[in-house]
């Protein structure tokens, strides 16, 4: 069993451009914390907007035509991806019990689920690199017409706190797989392990300025790179709510090209004819995840009329016996949320669930005075029009709902904004096909949930985002296709 | 690909002269490697052959035999195949391996192969005979790219669903064949042999490999490595033994489900009645070639003389796409022919173990008598011998770079595949009446022109019916781009996504659905 390394020193806190460490034009810093314990685990460099001016010109720099990077094999790019995977594969304890300070998430599931998957996601698209082919085209007329899939250039990418290594795996590999060079913000609340990457990254050959990393607020560092007329691209990972300010910014600006990957309240369906015992499982984990800091959370699960008690009895069993507690001790099931906003945020919902007439049947509470844990909560008898089933909690809250037929699920499931993920449980093959067919989600699983693989896209319908993060999709995202026409005195088939 | 291979491996070298190795870049070679592994390797193990016998395996630069290696024939075929079958029954390690972990294990070959660079060029030059130089800077560090580039592909070889009519939902899955044979030539035998591992396990394949009879080593100390990096035991198994005997055992094995072989055009049409007298096991060939090099009048003329001299005389001329036609715009065609003899007097034969021999022995009596047969009948066909055409050492396989002039399109040596250091230079007026000559040839695996027009570039490059075209470049290999010929040279492509399309069945399952929406 893997053990978190002892009395960590945090080693990497400044700004990372050129391959080289700064720190921020303006002075600031921005403390982090661990918020299992409240502690200050150290003070990073906070960049704004000049520090964004600077990581662009070194990006923009290092996609000049003729740079090393622009003109270095395909097959390269992919190595350097291969390498880096090999170096966060040696540091993987490290990088773990980085992951679980920052961020509170259980130090085992930070080890074999965010830092597996982190390998994995550069290995995958380490090779793709020199898979990415244009085509040549029969066009009419005596023409020779081909298409070059080129990177787009400078990508801005903003990314989240409630994966933060996985998420900066997910945003720089495809990037780079297709020879783009990136500017990275991490989350303001976790990112110590972006640092500590950004550190593999210098270690593992990529050359200056291709990846630069900026731990930074987003309204300033965050909003500066929306904004900036000399980025290409901005991939955003966060809240829909943001997600609207990053569109709108770019749209303002130069017309960057805009992917998001936003919220959910995403529906998880379990129909009288499943394996009862294993969907409870699977819809508590799908749930509970991560303290339930998951876009993919299946925050609604319809649960089919004739089993709804039994499977509200059984939900609520396994909630209560969660374990919380220090996210570094093995055994325990659920860390604290992330920060104090955060957590009021939750409890503001529960009690809105009480108060709207949810009932509840577990949990409802803050765990003990002066922390962020919450505990585990259900609430069954839930109705649609409440908030609790409407508004994205992000917490270690349930929602339990009945339906009776499967029309009136389908319809009541797709009825949300959001279109992000959702999950299936029958095992009769007409109702598996019909279901995921019908339910408006980018990601829908059939007797699984958070069935996540590299190779398989993701991303969402409506308000859940736009474009494909994983799998051969992705690379759609960071390419700009070009193509040539060439006259020619005759073209033959 | 070659080219730039060498060029980025070693100190930058002026001029474009890719013959001539900085010994500093490259260790100095033991002359003298051990043979670890003679065996036949199957089911991870290493075992005699049923009967017993053993042939010996020569060194070509001396004659002398560097040691015996078990001879497999058709029982030991037998044992292979049933090996290769059971690791591929469904539920079995490597059935339901995830396609990902297919890519590591080769990646991980990969490493073990780079590791171990220098013992594997060693040995290659010693089995082969080629310039220890060129197997470590080429031959060794483009096995190490193909696996790598294969291991890729392995968990990105995606089906498809289909929008079919009807109440139906359609995909298609990507399935391996199953059991493939896989018959592999002498001329660049670490190469060949990855070209055709990669993306057989890279698809999930089980494979029986029959490798030269001529250069069987390097490609057993490989299974070693396959074994250590942990491929599922009947995934890879590696039989040295004869064509006519091992060889044809498996191309007319009922239980093997592909064979995949590179050789002579000859042995290629043996292949394919084969499969037609015994299970119709799916067939891809990659044969022989008589490929034409053209360079126009507007040609960087040193860059064309350089490149042609490569194109033509690399790994001793044992070349499936050696430019063996070279055909020069009569405006140009003295001044060609006077550098381009220049260049091949100037060629360094020699000890392959010596860092300044650019070419090494003949692989073996058999070529070295049948090259020297051909140099014969140019002379008495009437070609105008240029420089060589004789025995360039006493002892060994070794032949003097040889060029001929004047040749004429009926003549033998500019119709029949040489595989040796003898190149043919013929003169042409027009465009369009090379591009017709260039094709009035059975073969059709490679093809090149020299031109800085770029409408000649495309006129040519679409009008000549081969495989693959160079322009203003010659042997550029990559593990990406596909490689295969037209005509006699083969079916089939290898390398690149489309060499996976020969290792995959496709199976559509169609499912009855109560509705079906867009």
């Amino acid at each position: 069993m893997p053990m978190p390394v002892p009395d960590l020193e945090v080693q990497y806190t400044k700004i990372f451009i050129d391959n080289e460490w700064h720190e921020s034009c303006s002075g600031r810093k921005m403390p982090v914390h661990n918020p299992a314990t409240g502690d200050l685990l150290c003070e990073v460099e906070e960049a704004d907007t000049e520090d964004v001016d600077k990581a662009v010109q070194s990006a923009r720099a290092a996609f000049q035509l003729g740079s090393p990077w622009r003109c270095m094999d395909a097959s390269d790019r992919g190595l350097l991806l291969n390498r880096l995977a090999d170096l966060v594969e040696r540091d993987r304890l490290r990088l773990a019990t980085l992951e679980a300070l920052d961020s509170g998430k259980i130090f085992l599931m930070a080890y074999f689920v965010d830092l597996m998957a982190t390998v994995k996601t550069l290995r995958y698209y380490g090779g793709w690199a020199d898979k990415i082919q244009g085509k040549t085209i029969p066009v009419d007329g005596e023409y020779f017409t081909y298409t070059r899939h080129e990177p787009i250039g400078v990508c801005g990418q903003i990314i989240p706190w409630n994966f933060p290594v996985m998420m900066f795996a997910w945003k720089i590999a495809p990037a780079l797989c297709c020879g783009n060079t990136v500017i990275i913000k991490p989350a303001e609340q976790t990112p110590l392990t972006a640092l500590h990457m950004a550190c593999l990254i210098k270690e593992a050959g990529f050359p200056p300025g291709v990846v630069n990393v900026l731990p930074g607020y987003g309204p300033t560092a965050g909003s500066a790179i929306a904004h900036h007329m000399d980025i290409d691209k901005i991939a955003f990972t966060g809240s829909t709510a943001v997600g609207k300010l990053i569109q709108k910014a770019a749209g303002d600006s130069n017309l960057k090209r805009v992917t998001l990957e936003l919220g959910g309240k995403n529906p998880n369906i379990v129909f009288a004819d499943c394996d009862l015992e294993y969907a409870v499982e699977q819809a508590h984990s799908g749930l509970f995840f991560n303290q339930g800091q998951c876009c993919l959370a299946g925050s609604r699960v319809f649960v089919e009329d004739s089993i709804y008690e039994e499977f509200v009895c059984r939900s609520a069993e396994k909630a209560r016996n969660k374990v919380l507690g220090n996210p570094l001790v093995p055994g325990v099931d659920q860390g604290p949320q992330i920060d104090q906003k955060q957590f009021d945020k939750i409890l503001e919902l529960i009690e809105s669930g009480k108060k709207e007439g949810a009932t509840l049947e577990c949990g409802g509470g803050p765990w003990d005075r002066n922390s962020l844990f919450i505990q585990p909560t259900v609430f069954s008898n839930v109705t649609d029009d409440m908030r609790i089933a409407k508004e994205e909690i992000f917490g270690p809250v349930q929602q339990i709902m009945r339906f009776r037929s499967v029309n009136e699920v389908i319809q009541r499931a797709n009825a949300t904004h959001y279109g992000l993920a959702a999950g299936v449980f029958t095992n009769d093959i007409d109702k598996a096909l019909t279901v995921s067919s019908a339910l408006q989600a980018g990601m829908v699983w059939v007797n699984c949930y958070n069935a996540m693989s590299t190779q398989c896209p993701f991303g969402g319908f409506k308000m859940s985002g736009n474009g494909r993060e994983l799998g051969e999709y992705a690379l759609q995202e960071y390419t700009e296709v070009k193509a040539v026409t060439i006259k020619i005195s005759q073209k033959n088939s | 690909m070659l080219r730039i291979v060498l060029s980025r491996t070693l100190p930058r070298i002026s001029g474009i002269s890719n013959c001539q190795y900085s010994a500093a870049a490259i260790p100095v070679p033991s002359a003298q490697p051990q043979v670890h592994y003679n065996k036949l390797f199957i089911n991870n193990e290493w075992q005699d052959a049923v009967s017993k016998r053993s042939f010996p395996t020569i060194n070509p630069a001396t004659g002398e035999v560097i040691c015996q290696v078990a001879e497999a024939d058709k029982a030991d075929v037998d044992k292979a195949v049933k090996a290769a079958r059971e690791a591929f029954r469904f539920g079995s390690p490597w059935r339901r391996m995830d396609a990902s972990d297919r890519g590591l294990l080769l990646s991980r070959l990969a490493d073990a192969i780079e590791r171990d660079t220098a013992y594997l060029a060693e040995l290659e030059t010693l089995d082969n005979g080629k310039p220890y130089a060129v197997s470590y800077s080429v031959d060794v560090p483009m096995v190490v790219k193909c696996l790598r580039y294969c291991a890729g592909w392995a968990d990105k070889w995606e089906g498809k669903t289909i929008p079919i009519d009807g109440d139906f939902f359609c995909y298609t899955r990507h399935e391996p064949i199953g059991v493939c044979g896989q018959i592999i030539p002498w001329n660049f035998p670490l190469l060949m042999q990855a070209w055709k591992l990669g993306p057989a396990l890279a698809t999930g394949n089980t494979v029986v490999m029959k490798v030269a009879e001529q250069t069987p080593l390097t490609a057993l100390y490989v299974a070693s490595l396959i074994k250590e990096v942990g491929f599922p035991p009947g995934v890879v198994n590696i039989l040295p033994g004869m064509g006519p005997s091992a060889g044809s055992a498996i191309a007319s094995h009922m239980d093997v489900d592909k064979v995949a072989f590179t050789g002579s055009t000859e042995v290629g049409h043996l292949i394919q009645q084969a499969s037609g007298s015994s299970n119709l096991k799916k067939v891809t060939l990659e044969l022989g070639g008589k490929s034409p090099n053209i360079i126009m009048s507007d040609a960087n003329m040193a860059e064309a003389v350089e490149q042609s001299h490569f194109a033509l005389f690399f790994n001793q001329g044992q070349c499936c796409c050696a430019g063996s036609r070279t055909y020069v715009q009569d405006t140009i065609y003295d001044e060609f022919m006077e550098r381009s003899v220049e260049r091949a007097k100037s060629r360094v034969v020699g000890d392959p173990f010596n860092m300044k021999t650019e070419q090494g022995p003949q692989v073996d009596e058999e070529q070295f008598k049948k090259i020297l047969g051909y140099i014969s009948s140019g002379k008495s066909e009437g070609a105008k011998l240029m420089c060589g055409g004789g025995v360039a050492a006493d002892r060994g396989y070794f032949i003097q770079p040889t060029i001929f002039g004047d040749v004429q399109d009926g003549m033998t040596i500019a119709r029949e595949e040489l595989f040796g250091p003898v190149m043919q230079i013929l003169k042409f007026k027009t465009l369009e009446e090379v591009v017709e000559r260039a094709n009035d040839t059975k073969y059709g695996l490679a093809a090149a022109v020299f031109t800085k027009d770029i409408d000649k570039a495309h006129y040519i490059s679409s009008g000549i019916r081969a495989g693959t075209v160079w322009i203003n470049c010659y042997n550029v290999f990559g593990a990406q781009a596909p490689f295969g010929g037209y005509k006699y040279s083969g079916n089939g492509r290898e390398l690149g996504e489309y060499g996976l399309d020969n290792y995959t069945e496709v199976k559509t399952v169609t499912i009855k659905v109560p509705q079906k929406n867009s």
